[in-house]
């Protein structure tokens, strides 16, 4: 088991997994996001080269309505 | 044309607009269709994990091919998060570099910190945005900004969402007079003859958000808007006629009158 904290919650997930597999398992595929691991963004184009371990911090954001 | 040109890029509309606050996204669309702004401000924020599938997105109500997204770092308190957002929203938007930067420094008022503003705005035009900055009607912090790098300064009129309206235009005036960037007043706009006072101060631009959004009829408010930055422009273009106190100077001939 590998352990995340994705956007302040810890969350729990059968380990390894990549960026590209966290996106899908969260039901996120094809949706416009951007994500940050530890401070730092990982470009979509890393998605799938990105693997995630335990303590990662993640950022999974978008676009909303604002001024 | 007189066009509104920032950085490099010309725009054809001086209205800036937001997309928060409305109803559904279906007003989101008509009035900003109706406001004729060709720029949108966007938040950037967490997803709803598990709770997103299938729900409507803003993307397809405004979608990114026809207007030019701005993202914005509101609800950010330091010049970390601010940066860290608007390296998100780069990301988010494919390269994207047209940015908006606020730092807030206070939850009442919403009044940002110019402090932690020019500390973001240093690193994020080194790191390739073009920023657009929110920023205290201060002179000397604008054409610090300016100086900076920053491709446009946007003052407030008032506090965000006040609706309170130009409220020293003086100020404005030293910051339109100074500045060689546009200069966009941001927040504080409540009608349309605010937005038109603007522009006839010499703005280049108007952003708002709420003035629209929190109209009782929000699309005949955008068309407003719309009108009225294009009017108060005009009037800037034409140049005013002189004030003249205390004394009055009929349209009419002098002459030819009967009865004399």
């Amino acid at each position: 088991m590998i352990e995340l904290t994705i956007n302040g919650t810890p969350r729990q997930f059968a380990g390894p997994l990549s960026v590209t597999q966290l996106v899908e398992k969260l039901d996120l595929a094809g949706k416009r996001i951007a994500i940050e691991r530890n401070g730092e963004i990982v470009p979509r184009s890393q998605f799938n080269t990105t693997p995630l371990s335990s303590g990662d911090k993640l950022e999974i954001v978008v676009a909303v309505g604002g001024g | 044309m007189d066009n509104l040109i920032i950085a490099g890029t010309s725009y054809s509309s001086r209205l800036l607009v937001g997309t928060g606050k409305y109803k559904d996204f279906d007003e989101t669309r008509r009035a900003i269709e109706a406001s004729g702004a060709e720029i949108v401000t966007v938040a950037i924020r967490r997803t709803n994990i598990g709770q997103n599938a299938g729900e409507p997105s803003l993307l397809d109500a405004v979608p990114p091919s026809k207007y030019t997204y701005l993202p914005n770092t509101a609800g950010c308190y330091s010049a970390d998060d601010a940066i860290r957002t608007l390296r998100l929203a780069r990301e988010l938007l494919d390269g994207h570099d047209l940015v908006k930067l606020e730092v807030l420094g206070d939850p009442r008022t919403l009044y940002p910190n110019m402090v932690e503003t020019l500390k973001a705005a240093e690193v994020l035009v080194k790191d390739g945005f073009k920023v657009m900055v929110y920023t205290s009607d201060d002179p000397i912090i604008a054409k610090q900004l300016e100086d900076i790098g920053c491709v446009a300064v946007m003052p407030l009129a008032s506090l965000i969402g006040s609706g309170m309206g130009i409220l020293n235009p003086w100020n404005l005036q030293i910051i339109i007079d100074n500045a060689k960037v546009p200069v966009i007043v941001d927040a504080g706009v409540g009608t349309a003859s605010d937005a038109a006072i603007a522009m006839e101060l010499g703005c280049d631009g108007v952003l708002m958000n709420t003035a629209i959004a929190a109209a009782q009829n929000p699309i005949l408010m955008a068309s407003a808007m719309k009108k009225a930055v294009e009017a108060g422009r005009e009037a800037f273009l034409a140049g005013r006629m002189p004030k003249k106190l205390y004394s009055a100077n009929p349209s009419s001939p002098t002459t030819g009158l009967i009865g004399k």
